[in-house]
């Protein structure tokens, strides 16, 4: 809401420099978005009077013109515009003079403009007559007539020679404030004015809404009114004014509206404009010729009918589409846009003025519909008091006489069946208080209700408030404390802590991830987080199968695009996207794991009507010093911080996302925990990526669930350990994980641990045969092992190894 | 006798001077002190000699053989020490080279934020409520009280997945599972991923985070809800950064309010940071409406409760001086690694 200072002192003074004006009310309520100085950046301009235009002698396109400018010698300025004649009253920057700017097709100088004296073509120009835009005023706000020339000022308040910010009166500023949905009230003159007075204690002043005169004929001789959906429309109040003459509006109005924000256009128009912003109330003006049979019937339209509006655009309507019609067709869109047929016109001689209420909700949805939103939809959409509607005909019709635009006619019509009765609410002092955590009387409350314009009746605790109705905000007690409170200001309520304590902090789930975070990062694994939509593609672009689980997607039914129209399902897609953007920019090596939640369109368990949401987990590195061993380390670590006692991997061909030969499944149990791997070359030329990347994915839930993260303590050994170590020749394709089951089957109990400790191909080793070496630790927990019964032990382990898997013992 | 034991002690200091190592201090001990050595040979001699000859021989023999031990004892120590220092010299080492070591990994600025907070809250009482990303209309807009009509309901606002269900657009909808499940006292914070369709850019992502908070008991004023949230404030910001409580609207609470910290920057004087107002915009919060409360069937007049909703992704950027919000999203280590 943009609220010009010097207007609002129509309303109600401000006696306090405007910052701490501004302060006050952000600290009762009105936020700020921004000050708008307008004579900022002007200096050396003034009004001018153009007392002859002659021809250039050497340029066609240019005239010189005399310019008194309050001097003894007029000033001679050569210019090319041609939007004025003698006698008309210009803006003149005088040589040195600086404007903000841009000067007429001109790109705008941040630092502004500064007109010097100079020679144009081989005459001598003293200075530069200005457009409204040059002196910085955006173009929308400039009046429709000068919007291409120099700025005529045809009010008589100007005088040759005045200093133009002060003949403008523009020295005050332009508040932004942010209305808050809840207070429609506000975006009106009227509305701010009121929380000023409040706010600062001052007295509101209602404007002048009675006409001195006016012409012995009615305005219901002219016109009758039906509501036909008085559910749609509350009210519909309208005068005639007849003797209609088209002019400027004065200076004062247009200013009042410019710094506002919008554009004069003429006299009737700002009038109408000037009064929405004053009340918060749209008016619509119809040209009474086109009235027909003098009826106005506020109705819905019906599906499939056809409108032509002001704007010259065809609309097709729905039965949802309230419309004013005359006794035979339409001629407005109820609170959103008028007809073509019935716009105001240059020889518009009686106007009738419309001043409606219509529901917000109606307006809402036609708005929608017609995919139409304009100033006035927007206003009674947030609600406008039904109340205000007679006072802002009488407004306009005042502000037609006051300007000597027409002349009003006697009464309006007035349909109002079923006038909007003030709220009342009964709000207990106490009660405030205890909310707010102060301890102020019922008489101090009293005081800041009364200022707001709420009525109060006391009975002991007890306030029982009637709210204005422009003030659509109040209904409960909760409500009235929002009042007291800011009023009382939010800045002298006390700082306290609440009372009493209670257990808090993370649940064992939340420690669970936390550890598990914890853990990759000392495994050296820096966190990621990736978008949770991702596009259909991303699990083709990994190579997930068909049919796969990871293709249950949830869809947008409004994505931003077809990149972010699903659910994430997995992990992996995110990670390789960004293990490709780091690679891109020359980052030698990277850990990265992503913790965060997955989509599958399955019924959630607890939740039948939302999908099934969980927590994965992907694991993603490259370097040189990276392998797959140097994954499954960390892959191991982590399981095992993470509780999972006896994972497996195995060898797994098949899953595309990774090298055929280089991806293990990670089981434990019966239960599967994911898979890792190399990346399948195809998946990483898919992200643009041409080295080996290795990644992991793990089903979190499913960790959560098999981990086991107690501790049992085992008392220190007390006998000494026997060692044993040998190497053997097997196959290539033997496993070690199968040697090491074989290991411990045979070994038995007294078997402690068992460990490889190298794998060794080249020399001395057959081709398609590797050695692999084990430590083998026995120890019996009650006494101190013999050699004997070792040896034989580990002689069965070697000769199963031999039976099982032709493997052959190494001189070691 | 004597003479050659002279010559022995003699011979024995010009070679121990000479015993460039341990090694060879050990090879002269034997050769003198040994079984076959040259001192043990005349000690063994001795028997030849008359009682009274041994008698001072014998002495003398003690006393040179106490003599090369004390010899061959400072040379050894002299010796070790010269190997020492030898080794020394040997090993010396660039201590200005790089030190070699398990890189730790980091975490993201978001965790960071949020940890950070979590830590805070959890310290006086507050468990961690989470939610799903996917909620249902009634948990993120009907039971807080949301307008039928409001525009953030609409498709250019909110993501949906059915006309029931969306990407939740603010993590208050876990306030609404809550207060549905359970009764006072509750003291909660809520972190979690919320969705809007706001296309990315340096200040917009259609994805952030957001910290919800929620405190229900007897006796919870407004006063309260300053407190914490000033506490809160000064603990991300600085303890001597003032905050500021201005009126606002949210339709889950009333009153309702924002919080404004001074600028951490400019310290109040006004800088870019702030864009010359001295104070920051944090959080929202209010006192929870009475419509929200009552989906769980709490006695309003017993229970009164606040509630605040923070920007993750806003207190980052703020924090740190970051001026693009993408560069969250874009996981480039060289970003990750700058914050712990």
């Amino acid at each position: 809401m943009l609220v010009p200072i010097k207007w609002l002192r129509e309303y109600t003074d401000v006696n306090v420099p405007v910052d701490k004006w501004v302060d006050g009310m952000v600290l009762s309520g009105t936020n700020l978005e921004s000050v708008e100085y307008w004579h900022k950046g002007i200096s050396g301009v003034v009004v001018g009077q153009i007392l002859s235009i002659e021809p250039h002698p050497n340029a066609g396109k240019l005239v010189v013109c005399q310019v008194n400018v309050g001097q003894e010698e007029p000033v001679q300025i050569v210019t090319g515009a041609d939007n004025m004649k003698e006698g008309d009253k210009v803006v003149v920057a005088l040589d040195g003079a600086h404007i903000p700017g841009p000067l007429h097709g001109k790109p705008k100088n941040p630092d502004g403009e500064i007109i010097r004296a100079g020679e144009l073509r081989g005459v001598v120009s003293n200075g530069m007559m200005c457009g409204c835009q040059e002196l910085g005023f955006p173009d929308k706000i400039v009046p429709v007539r000068d919007k291409d020339g120099l700025w005529i000022l045809d009010d008589e308040c100007f005088v040759p020679g005045t200093d133009i910010v002060e003949a403008l009166g523009i020295e005050e500023p332009t508040v932004d404030f942010e209305i808050t949905p809840n207070r429609p009230d506000c975006l009106a003159m009227l509305g701010v004015a009121r929380e000023s007075a409040a706010t600062f204690g001052t007295k509101l002043r209602y404007p002048e809404t009675v006409c001195a005169k006016v012409a012995p004929e009615e305005s219901k001789d002219y016109i009758q009114v039906e509501i036909r959906k008085p559910e749609l429309c509350p009210r519909y109040c309208c005068r005639v004014i007849k003797d209609i003459k088209i002019a400027q509006s004065p200076w004062w109005m247009q200013r009042s509206l410019m710094l506002a924000g919008m554009r004069p256009i003429n006299n009737i128009v700002d009038i109408t404009n000037y009064v929405m912003l004053e009340y918060g109330q749209p008016l619509h003006a119809f040209d009474i010729r086109t009235v027909r049979g003098g009826k106005i019937i506020v109705d819905t339209a019906k599906n499939g009918d056809k409108f032509t509006t002001l704007d010259g655009v065809e609309r097709e309507l729905s039965d949802s589409i309230l419309m004013i019609n005359d006794a035979e067709r339409p001629i407005a869109i109820a609170g959103i846009m008028g007809g073509l047929d019935s716009e105001i016109e240059a020889d518009t001689n009686m106007v009738l003025v419309e001043s409606a209420n219509f529901s917000g909700d109606c307006i809402r949805a036609g708005s929608r519909k017609l995919n139409h939103r304009t100033e006035a939809s927007g206003r009674f959409e947030k609600g406008i008091d039904p109340n205000l509607a007679k006072d802002a005909c009488d407004r306009f019709c005042y502000l037609v006489e006051l300007l000597g635009a027409g002349t009003v006619l006697t009464g309006d019509v007035d349909c109002y069946p079923e006038p909007a009765k003030p709220a009342v609410t009964r709000v207990r002092a106490s009660r405030i208080n205890k909310v707010i955590g102060i301890d102020i009387p019922v008489q101090q409350m009293v005081s800041y209700l009364n200022a707001l314009e709420i009525k109060t009746e006391v009975d002991g605790d007890v306030i029982t408030c009637t709210a204005p109705t422009v003030r659509q905000d109040l209904h409960i007690e909760e409500d009235y404390v929002e009042e007291v409170a800011r009023m009382y200001g939010y800045d002298k309520i006390p700082v306290t802590l609440p009372k009493g304590s209670i257990a808090g902090g993370l649940t064992a789930e939340q420690k669970y991830r936390v550890m598990v975070k914890d853990t990759l990062r000392a495994l050296g694994f820096s966190e990621i987080m990736t978008y949770s939509f991702v596009s259909p593609k991303a699990v083709d672009k990994v190579n997930e199968r068909e049919n796969s689980y990871f293709r249950q997607f949830v869809k947008l039914i409004n994505p931003l695009g077809e990149d972010t129209s699903v659910m994430r399902t997995m992990l992996l897609p995110g990670m390789m996207e960004v293990l490709g953007t780091n690679m891109s920019r020359n980052i030698p090596a990277v850990r990265f794991f992503e913790l965060g939640n997955t989509f599958i369109d399955v019924p959630d368990r607890k939740e039948p009507e939302l999908p099934t949401e969980k927590y994965s987990l992907c694991l993603g590195l490259f370097g040189e010093k990276e392998n797959f061993y140097t994954l499954k380390g960390a892959v191991e670590q982590l399981l095992r911080a993470a509780g999972i006692r006896e994972p497996e991997y195995r060898a797994e061909k098949f899953d595309k996302r990774f090298h055929p030969g280089r991806c293990a499944a990670i089981e434990c149990g019966i239960y599967s925990l994911g898979a890792m791997g190399q990346v399948h070359p195809e998946v990483c030329a898919a992200y643009g990526i041409d080295q080996p990347v290795y990644a992991a994915e793990i089903d979190f839930e499913m960790l959560k669930e098999l981990a086991d993260i107690s501790v049992r303590y085992t008392p220190l050994p007390k006998f000494p350990a026997m060692s044993r170590d040998f190497a053997m020749v097997v196959k290539e394709e033997i496993e070690v994980g199968k040697l090491e089951e074989l290991i411990k089957k045979t070994a038995g109990d007294l078997l402690e641990s068992v460990t490889l400790f190298d794998v060794y191909r080249g020399a001395n080793i057959p081709e398609g045969s590797k050695s692999v070496a084990f430590n083998l630790s026995y120890r019996a927990a009650d006494r101190t092992l013999k050699e004997a019964e070792v040896s034989e032990i580990n002689t069965g382990v070697l000769k199963a190894l031999k039976d099982r898997f032709d493997a052959v013992l190494r001189e070691m | 006798m004597t003479e050659k034991l002279k010559t022995i002690l003699e011979q024995a200091g010009e070679e121990l001077a000479k015993a460039g190592s341990l090694a060879d201090a050990e090879a002269l001990r034997v050769k003198l002190l040994g079984k076959k050595g040259q001192l043990t040979e005349i000690l063994r001699s001795m028997k030849d000699y008359s009682p009274e000859e041994r008698k001072t021989l014998g002495q003398a023999a003690n006393e040179a053989r106490a003599k090369i031990e004390t010899m061959i004892a400072e040379r050894t120590a002299e010796l070790k020490k010269l190997a020492q220092e030898a080794r020394f010299k040997a090993e010396t080492l660039d201590v200005t080279e790089p030190g070699v070591s398990a890189v730790p990994g980091y975490k993201h600025l978001i965790s960071l934020v949020i940890d950070d907070t979590i830590d805070f809250f959890s310290s006086m009482g507050y468990t961690i409520a989470e939610g799903p990303e996917i909620d249902t209309v009634h948990n993120n807009f009907d039971a807080l009280n949301a307008d039928p009509n409001h525009p953030s309901r609409d498709m250019t606002d909110t993501f949906y997945i059915t006309d029931k269900v969306l990407l939740r657009t603010q993590t208050s909808d876990v306030q609404a599972r809550v207060i549905a499940a359970q009764q006072p006292p509750i003291r909660l914070i809520s972190p979690g991923r919320v969705f809007r369709c706001d296309t990315p850019d340096a200040t917009h992502s259609p994805m952030f985070h957001q910290i919800e908070g929620l405190v229900v008991d007897e006796g919870i004023t407004m006063a309260d809800l300053k407190g914490v949230l000033d506490k809160y404030a000064k603990h991300l910001f600085g303890s001597h950064l003032a905050t500021k409580f201005r009126p606002h609207h949210f339709p889950f609470t009333e009153p309702s309010a924002e919080m404004d910290v001074e600028c951490f920057k400019c310290g109040g004087k006004g800088c870019n940071i702030c864009k010359g107002s001295g104070w920051i915009e944090i959080l929202g919060c209010g006192m929870v409406h009475p419509n929200v409360l009552k989906f769980g069937d709490y006695d309003t007049e017993k229970y009164t409760g606040f509630a605040f909703g923070i920007g993750v992704e806003r207190i980052a950027m703020l924090k740190y001086g970051i001026d693009d919000m993408r560069l969250l999203y874009e996981n480039d280590i060289r970003f990750i690694s700058q914050f712990r």
